[in-house]
């Protein structure tokens, strides 16, 4: 690596206090893997359930950088001129006829294939920017095991190579995260090159304290209830267990409805906001009721 | 840290990596050396931090969490800073001071009984009492206080004695009755309180308690194993504690929480398949012109379009039809079974699925009208109509009954997959079925459940119909049902 490795974080503590003054709860894994993909300069690879913070991880650590977050959103079909970068071919034609029969070829050549008539994409983009980035490489697991190889170079040595210009290597080493639904077994070549991280749900501690970080206003009692309600569901055997965001979402309903405490009708009247498959809130609005 | 130091840390973990390694866990060269750099800038003092540290640079999968953290917390058990200078005798003496710590600690920080007195004068009743106390406060310094006497008392460990940690955590769980612990806190609680408390009060309140109660365990359990270390080493530890990785756990013989995470490691498993039998096709046909790719290869040429370029079509979903036997033998099996069954027909637009003893009938609609698993199951067993004659397998009939009814339906689309164990109770084969099958079909597969010395021996058949299929498969675990996965691309 060439560039000059630029160290963001002092310590992991430090990590930790500045994400939560961002209203972003780590854990000791988060802020060690952060900190520790700082030192290393490694991508690091972030797996688990939906709708457990993993996008909002990658967010929060570029505004505590005071960088600028380049996000890929990964898709089945994606391939090198969506994330890495496209020769600007209408601007090429362009040229190619206005300078019909005055230059030579090869002059002409070198010159549609120069920087002007590259269109970076993300992954491109993160690797010249000038200023500090977090690249955020998202849903990693939804594109093909064969198109997960466009990613293995930027990922091991920070640097791409574009066959009519020659290697592009980083100005300097970005932060890079990759999130993974777990949809699918991500490569050995790929996992090799990363730091793994995985975000489960939360404790029920940590969750009450992201209630009350998040949800203004709201009072300790009724997000120490709703956090052991929702972890009293998690428990059950359901198609989808309600993730961090859709506990948020039922927080601040609660609070619109101006309820104090949860009692069994409210939490059976208000499940939809936390469950989303019809069987799942059959079950659990059964399983809350009945007694053991 | 000084360079004799650094030596030490490198050896410390290259001896960690081994038994990682040992464990069946893949831990490739890169990532041993990730492993090293990385200590170097999260001190071992630091435990958690470390840990974790450790397990984003080994660790690359969820499901071997729990193997690697069992392995860190053996070996890395005598290293910890309270043990650096012990050897031998003096490790039991330091112990007795940090309880002896704790405990007062503990009296302060609790409900103010104060001047408690040792721990080691309570009677059995003044330690349940105290365990209760502390589990319906959440008392953590306590109860790890409590939970290293209880060990000390009632696991009666001896040096060198060659028992497993189950045996000492059994004895002194027993001692404590934990099951009654939780009875008798829902009745404290209850009368604590003033107002009569709801279903949902209850039910939350008890799920407290369970995962109090369930932190205890995990805190004994941690002691025993500590102090079983001290005994005989970590490496000679690292063995007897290994358990099997989930990709190992036998289908016949996994516990229901090894049920639970198999099913959840087969959802992306189905993917793949899907996706391997989907691809086979995709590279077969070109689609229409594509415009944008042609002219941006024109470039190549001087803007004239040389070179057309073609869309890919959209890969066709293939068709399946799964054939399971659910018969006793193979019962443990089966559920696996139509548990992939399950799973695959989220994946499959087109799958068929049948269930057989000695009668086969299809069941591809008990999966297709419910989105909850343990229903379709629990209507296979019950609602299927599988029973011929006896309730004994017959595949040979089994088979006949299918093709009569459902043979119409195989085409040169179709993948067939066969599941069962071919142990046929000596009836007639009818192997020209599955002969018939794989002549109309695209591919015939049989994964079979028993061990591949087990074949052939007995009432078992599988040599007979596995000639005319594509394979047969031993499929025993999640690996091997992961190699034959891989093996269809």
């Amino acid at each position: 690596m060439t560039s000059e490795q630029v160290q963001r974080f002092e310590s992991v503590q430090m990590v930790r206090d500045g994400l939560r003054d961002l209203d972003y709860l780590a854990d000791d894994g988060i802020a060690g893997v952060a900190y520790l993909a700082d030192r290393l300069g490694k991508p690091v690879l972030v797996e688990g359930p939906a709708g457990t913070g993993k996008t909002q991880l990658a967010k929060s650590i570029a505004e505590l950088t005071g960088a600028r977050l380049v996000r890929l959103q990964c898709y089945e079909g994606l391939d090198e001129s969506k994330a890495l970068f496209e020769w600007n071919y209408k601007k090429q034609l362009l040229r190619i006829q206005a300078d019909r029969g005055s230059d030579s070829w090869t002059e002409l050549h070198d010159d549609i294939f120069s920087d002007e008539f590259l269109l970076t994409r993300p992954l491109l983009e993160a690797i010249t920017a000038d200023d500090p980035v977090v690249l955020l490489i998202d849903e990693v697991d939804r594109v093909e095991v064969e198109t997960e190889a466009l990613l293995l170079e930027i990922l091991s040595d920070y640097q791409v190579s574009i066959p009519e210009l020659g290697t592009i290597e980083a100005k300097q080493i970005p932060l890079v995260f990759l999130t993974s639904n777990n949809t699918r077994e991500l490569s050995e070549a790929l996992k090799r090159r990363c730091l793994y991280l995985h975000v489960d749900y939360p404790s029920m501690e940590r969750e009450r304290e992201i209630v009350l970080a998040k949800v203004p206003d709201i009072t300790e009692n009724l997000a120490d209830q709703i956090a052991r309600v929702v972890r009293s569901i998690r428990s059950m055997d359901l198609k989808k267990a309600p993730s961090v965001s859709e506990t948020l979402d039922w927080a601040r309903t609660l609070m619109l409805l101006n309820i104090e405490t949860i009692d069994e009708e409210i939490a059976k009247e208000t499940l939809h906001i936390l469950l989303k498959y019809q069987t799942d809130i059959a079950k659990a609005a059964k399983e809350l009721s009945v007694d053991e | 840290m000084s360079a004799t130091e650094q030596r030490g840390m490198l050896d410390l973990l290259g001896g960690f990596v081994g038994q990682l390694r040992e464990a069946g866990l893949p831990v490739s060269l890169t990532e041993n050396l990730d492993a090293m750099e990385a200590v170097r800038h999260i001190p071992i003092e630091d435990r958690e931090a470390f840990k974790y540290a450790l397990a984003a640079s080994l660790i690359k999968n969820q499901a071997h969490w729990r193997t690697f953290e069992t392995i860190f917390e053996v070996y890395f058990s005598l290293r910890g800073p309270e043990y650096a200078l012990d050897r031998d005798g003096e490790a039991t003496e330091g112990d007795l001071d940090e309880l002896w710590r704790e405990m007062q600690d503990a009296s302060q920080s609790g409900d103010g009984r104060g001047g408690a007195g040792s721990l080691d004068a309570l009677t059995p009743e003044e330690i349940a009492h105290l365990l209760m106390q502390s589990l319906m406060q959440g008392d953590q310094a306590l109860m790890r206080a409590l939970a290293r006497q209880a060990v000390q008392r009632f696991a009666g460990m001896e040096p060198g004695r060659p028992v497993g940690g189950t045996y000492y955590l059994y004895r002194t769980l027993r001692n404590l009755d934990l099951d009654g612990m939780l009875d008798k806190m829902m009745e404290a609680a209850a009368q604590q309180s003033v107002a009569p408390s709801t279903t949902l009060e209850q039910r939350l309140e008890r799920e407290e308690f369970e995962h109090r109660i369930a932190e205890f365990k995990a805190e004994v359990e941690a002691e025993i194993r500590r102090r079983l270390v001290a005994d005989r080493g970590a490496e000679a530890m690292a063995k007897t504690l290994r358990k099997p990785l989930p990709e190992d756990v036998e289908f016949m013989h996994a516990s229901r929480d090894e049920m639970q995470s198999l099913r959840k490691a087969l959802q992306p498993l189905t993917r793949k398949l899907a996706a391997r039998l989907a691809r086979k096709r995709k590279h077969q046909r070109r689609g229409p012109l594509d415009f944008r790719s042609t002219v941006r290869h024109s470039l190549s040429y001087g803007g004239v379009p040389a070179e057309p370029k073609f869309k890919f079509p959209r890969p066709a979903k293939p068709e399946l039809m799964v054939v399971a036997d659910i018969s006793g033998s193979v019962a443990a099996f089966a559920r696996f079974t139509l548990m992939l069954v399950y799973a695959i027909s989220g994946q499959f637009s087109k799958v068929r699925s049948f269930v057989f003893i000695d009668g086969i009938d299809e069941v591809t609609d008990y999966f297709k009208s419910t989105e909850d698993i343990t229903e379709a199951i629990h209507r296979v067993n019950t609602e299927a109509d599988v029973v011929w004659v006896d309730g004994h397998s017959d595949y040979g009939h089994a088979f006949e009954v299918f093709w009569e009814r459902y043979g119409k339906d195989v085409g040169p689309k179709t993948t067939v997959l066969l599941l069962g164990d071919a142990r046929n109770n000596y009836h007639a084969s009818q192997a020209w079925v599955v002969k018939e099958m794989a002549g109309v079909a695209r591919h015939v597969y049989w994964l079979n459940p028993e061990p591949r010395s087990y074949w052939n021996t007995g009432d078992s058949i599988v040599g007979e119909y596995g000639r005319h299929t594509d394979g047969v498969y031993e499929c025993r675990n999640l690996r091997q049902l992961e190699s034959f996965v891989e093996k269809l691309a």
